[in-house]
């Protein structure tokens, strides 16, 4: 394969690696909060495709909406039960830190209980046929995924930029003690940011059944801290940073795997974010904040 | 009258020292007799083997999680590193098992400390919890890398490490978790411990304070690491072999839960329920399932509902509940007097 098909193969898997991220950046955002178990929704999202497709043969939309709404309704109910309490009362961050440890083994645990740890394989969604472009090969999937993950971003662009919510979500991030007192209902804007990145993450779940044939209860680990990193190496708590460092990293495995070996891949992408934490910790797209005391 | 009070403040520290030695050196020895003479099974000479790795993992991981206030979700990485180490060298140096075991511990030691530093630096550097994050990639990662090494055995693990008797195992991991755990104990009261604990409670006051709060993190997390680079070596010599599967995230939860249920900050809380926690599984095998499913419910019910674990901050102090049960029984009397 050519250095071009590479790269847009990157550019593919980097699509999903952007979804999963966008809801690691919107999170952090509003709470300060990395939230471990956002991983597993990618997980919960793959499990509901396989759900509807292979146990119960239903249509590909009902998976899709199924997958989307579940997974939305996960990441309410996580917020709810798990991180509320300690939101309101301004518990250290370990605290939450380990509440968000907590909930990744228990939607692990609960799913490998479920459906027995092997892993799980999906039919085709759509095709994975390739396409001939020039004289370069390229897979239809690279394409899709590419071209939701563009949509995705402009649809979250214009919620956070253009409605109302979305002014209340930037207020929220950037004092929630003045914006409650604007009348802003600030715990209902966390939820929602909760439910909007989950749902963020049932499309990169989709898509990643659309590329990858299988599933199993911990793929959410290792998936959800590369897009982690990918949040931090575009700058976290920045919308189209998220994007960036998705598409960066997702060429960046991609070409290490064509090019170096596929099992120093993981290698890499830690390599990445230790220089990034050393060199601009910041990020590529975000700004510096400095601490009130 | 100060004076007084100076002289009986050093007679009660002396007592306590005296008492803590003493009962520690009660236990030490009735565990080699009753390991010396068969007493105990194969089973449970093993049981109390992996207690005090288990201890020394807990009280090494308390250091960073509860007394600097920073997330490690990758102690069994470093637990391997000092396992692959330690093996390696007590298989290949040609030295007799007794020179080589010592220095094979030390080395793996160090070689755990040399990594946490390689991580720590970036991740430490910065305000946040990045080191949550770095550790958790660290652990699963340096298990990728180990799995795809050649001449440490690949996927296979490395076997046919030599194994020291029972007895000898015994005396190494207990002499070390008492050394372990006394040296946390004198660190949390020095000059260092001291700017560590005023790094959890407010990392911008202890700066403006002049605490060089990256060194000081450093240094919590590389004693950590070094600690559990020795369990390490210990666990691989007490098992015969390294399998790098078995050092997963879930083996790091697993440490982390025994903090969090003794109390994060509590050095007798981190004892206590990693003897719990290692004891338990043994015996009720059947729960093996849904052992990570009740772990994970554990820690989030503890964290919502008592943030700092069980214990807390408190420190179970044999002479303190002499001294209170003391209290108690002369306040009976005294009521007694007065009825």
């Amino acid at each position: 394969m050519s250095f071009i098909s590479q790269v847009l193969n990157g550019l593919g898997l980097g699509s999903i690696y952007a979804l999963v991220a966008l809801g690691y950046s919107m999170v952090y955002g509003i709470v300060q909060l990395i939230n471990f178990a956002h991983g597993d929704i990618i997980m919960v999202g793959g499990y509901m495709v396989y759900l509807v497709l292979v146990v119960l043969g239903l249509p590909l939309w009902v998976a899709v909406l199924v997958s989307i709404l579940v997974c939305a309704a996960v990441g309410i109910l996580m917020e709810k039960l798990a991180y509320h309490r300690l939101l309101t009362k301004g518990s250290p961050r370990i605290s939450l830190l380990i509440t968000a440890i907590g909930v990744s083994i228990f939607l692990q645990n609960a799913f490998m209980l479920m459906f027995n740890s092997d892993p799980k394989s999906v039919p085709t969604l759509i095709t994975r046929e390739t396409l001939d472009l020039a004289g370069q090969s390229i897979s239809i999937t690279t394409l899709i995924n590419i071209a939701v993950s563009v949509v995705m971003m402009v649809l979250l662009y214009l919620l956070v930029n253009r409605t109302k919510v979305g002014k209340a979500m930037q207020a929220t991030s950037e004092d929630a003690g003045a914006a409650k007192l604007m009348g802003i209902n600030t715990n209902r804007i966390i939820t929602l940011t909760f439910a909007v990145g989950s749902a963020l993450a049932a499309v990169g779940a989709l898509l990643y059944c659309n590329a990858y044939p299988q599933i199993s209860p911990t793929m959410g680990n290792l998936f959800g801290l590369k897009a982690f990193v990918a949040a931090v190496l575009g700058g976290i708590g920045s919308i189209p940073g998220a994007m960036i460092g998705g598409y960066l990293l997702g060429v960046a495995e991609i070409l290490t795997k064509a090019y170096i070996s596929s099992d120093f891949t993981d290698a890499v992408v830690f390599g990445i974010l230790i220089v990034v934490l050393m060199v601009k910790p910041a990020g590529i797209m975000g700004k510096y904040r400095k601490e009130k005391v | 009258m100060g004076v007084d009070k100076t002289q009986n403040r050093k007679k009660k520290t002396a007592l306590v020292y005296g008492v803590n030695f003493l009962l520690t050196a009660l236990l030490f020895l009735l565990f080699t007799v009753l390991i010396s003479s068969g007493s105990l099974s194969r089973l449970q000479s093993n049981l109390v083997i992996l207690v005090c790795i288990n201890v020394l993992m807990a009280v090494s991981l308390n250091l960073v999680t509860g007394v600097l206030g920073q997330l490690v979700l990758g102690h069994a990485g470093f637990m391997l590193v000092g396992a692959y180490t330690a093996a390696l060298f007590t298989k290949s140096s040609g030295l007799p098992l007794e020179v080589a075991l010592p220095i094979g511990l030390l080395l793996a030691g160090l070689v755990a400390a040399v990594f946490s530093v390689v991580i720590g630096i970036p991740a430490l550097r910065l305000r946040g919890d990045y080191l949550a994050i770095i550790t958790l990639g660290f652990g699963e990662i340096i298990r990728v890398v180990a799995n795809n090494l050649d001449f440490i055995g690949g996927a296979q693990g490395l076997s046919g490490i030599p194994s020291p008797d029972k007895l000898t195992l015994f005396l190494y991991s207990s002499v070390l978790v008492i050394l372990a755990v006394f040296l946390m104990f004198t660190f949390g009261r020095s000059r260092h411990g001291r700017a560590v604990i005023s790094i959890r409670e407010d990392e911008i006051a202890a700066e403006s304070s002049g605490v060089n709060t990256t060194y000081y993190k450093l240094m919590a997390f590389v004693l950590a690491a070094f600690l559990a680079g020795i369990a390490g070596g210990l666990y691989a010599h007490h098992v015969g072999m390294v399998d790098p599967s078995k050092y997963d995230f879930n083996r790091s939860v697993e440490f982390l839960i025994m903090v969090v249920l003794g109390g994060m900050g509590s050095i007798t809380g981190s004892i206590i329920s990693a003897t719990v926690l290692t004891i338990l599984p043994q015996m009720l095998t059947d729960f093996d399932r849904y052992r990570m499913l009740i772990y994970s419910i554990i820690l989030i019910v503890v964290m919502l509902f008592r943030p700092t674990g069980l214990l807390g901050r408190y420190e179970i102090s044999v002479t303190g509940l002499a001294g209170k049960l003391r209290d108690r029984i002369k306040g009976r009397s005294r009521k007694k007097e007065e009825v």
